[in-house]
């Protein structure tokens, strides 16, 4: 066991980060996982952020973690509005459907 | 130093594959399950490493408020395909074990976190240069966020503002065929509207239903 640094940190975010990605690409169930999946996009950044400001004593990295948790907190619950709606119209969230669009 | 490497082992492991579980659970309460447990191991990380306000904020606002959130839509939607089965006795005891083992893993993490929070000095100094004058993290967060970044920080309450605004616009639903009182109705009812003076002949009789 090797000292711990901003390195393990930062490799830390990189895999939550891309378990993120492979989770929005691979995901055919529903849309609910591929919110679930920005949101741990979302955590990794913060994780980067947080361990950043630590590691080089500057606290503007924590402050805007406190703005990406009120911007995550605030798409969360816009995502899921419109699922709800979407649902309410359709009856299916699954992800193969929604091609209304034809785009 | 070799606690420092096992708190971060033992909770990044549990992170990384509690992130795997929830893009690759069958189960959609499952994956909300692991999705709070994944929140809960990155904030006692943070708490470890000096952040102890981002450490609780995350846990209020993730686990409080988002994973909830997320859990009333799975279960509302009934995503699995498991229609009016989820409540059954049968059915929903398929939860309890992933439940449990996801309970105790974060009962043993905050154990381990607060049980540790008096060897926090020992654990890890290089977070110094932010301690100055023994000012906490909280303190100086503050410091920082209420003079330099307070329009920033308007700027987001506003956000919020308008995230609720559009989440119950957007599904507010008006109902048809409820019998609802309305004021401005009732308030605008003249006496015209209502009532009718009627000279009556002798011998005809009024209709009244017309």
């Amino acid at each position: 066991m090797t000292e711990i640094g901003l390195g393990h940190y930062l490799t830390l975010g990189a895999i939550i980060f891309s378990i993120g990605i492979i989770g929005i690409f691979l995901n055919r169930k529903n849309i609910i996982v591929i919110l679930m999946s920005i949101e741990l996009i979302l955590l990794a950044v913060n994780i980067n952020l947080v361990s950043f400001s630590i590691f080089l004593g500057d606290l503007t990295g924590q402050v805007f973690t406190l703005f990406i948790l009120t911007v995550a907190a605030a798409e969360a619950a816009i995502g899921l509005a419109i699922i709800v709606v979407y649902y309410r119209n359709s009856g299916t969230i699954r992800v193969e459907h929604i091609d209304n669009l034809k785009g | 130093m070799i606690a420092h490497s096992i708190f971060f082992y033992t909770f990044s492991i549990i992170a990384i594959v509690s992130a795997i579980m929830v893009t690759a659970s069958k189960n959609t309460v499952h994956s909300v399950f692991f999705l709070i447990l994944d929140f809960i191991s990155i904030s006692c990380l943070f708490i470890m490493i000096g952040a102890e306000f981002l450490g609780m904020i995350m846990l209020i606002v993730y686990v409080g408020a988002v994973a909830v959130l997320f859990l009333f839509v799975v279960m509302m939607l009934n995503v699995a395909q498991q229609k009016n089965q989820w409540f059954s006795s049968e059915e929903s005891s398929k939860h309890i074990p992933v439940g449990l083992i996801i309970s105790t893993l974060i009962f043993v993490e905050l154990i381990i976190v607060v049980g540790g929070w008096k060897y926090k000095p020992d654990l890890f100094d290089i977070n110094n240069s932010i301690e100055i004058n023994n000012v906490s993290n909280t303190h100086s967060l503050g410091q920082v966020l209420y003079t330099d970044y307070i329009h920033i920080f308007q700027i987001s309450g506003m956000i919020l503002l308008v995230a609720m605004i559009g989440a119950i616009v957007l599904t507010f639903r008006k109902r048809v065929g409820v019998k609802t009182q309305s004021y401005i109705k009732q308030i605008s009812r003249e006496r015209s509207d209502g009532v009718s003076v009627v000279k009556v002949e002798s011998n005809k009789g009024v209709r009244i239903d017309d």
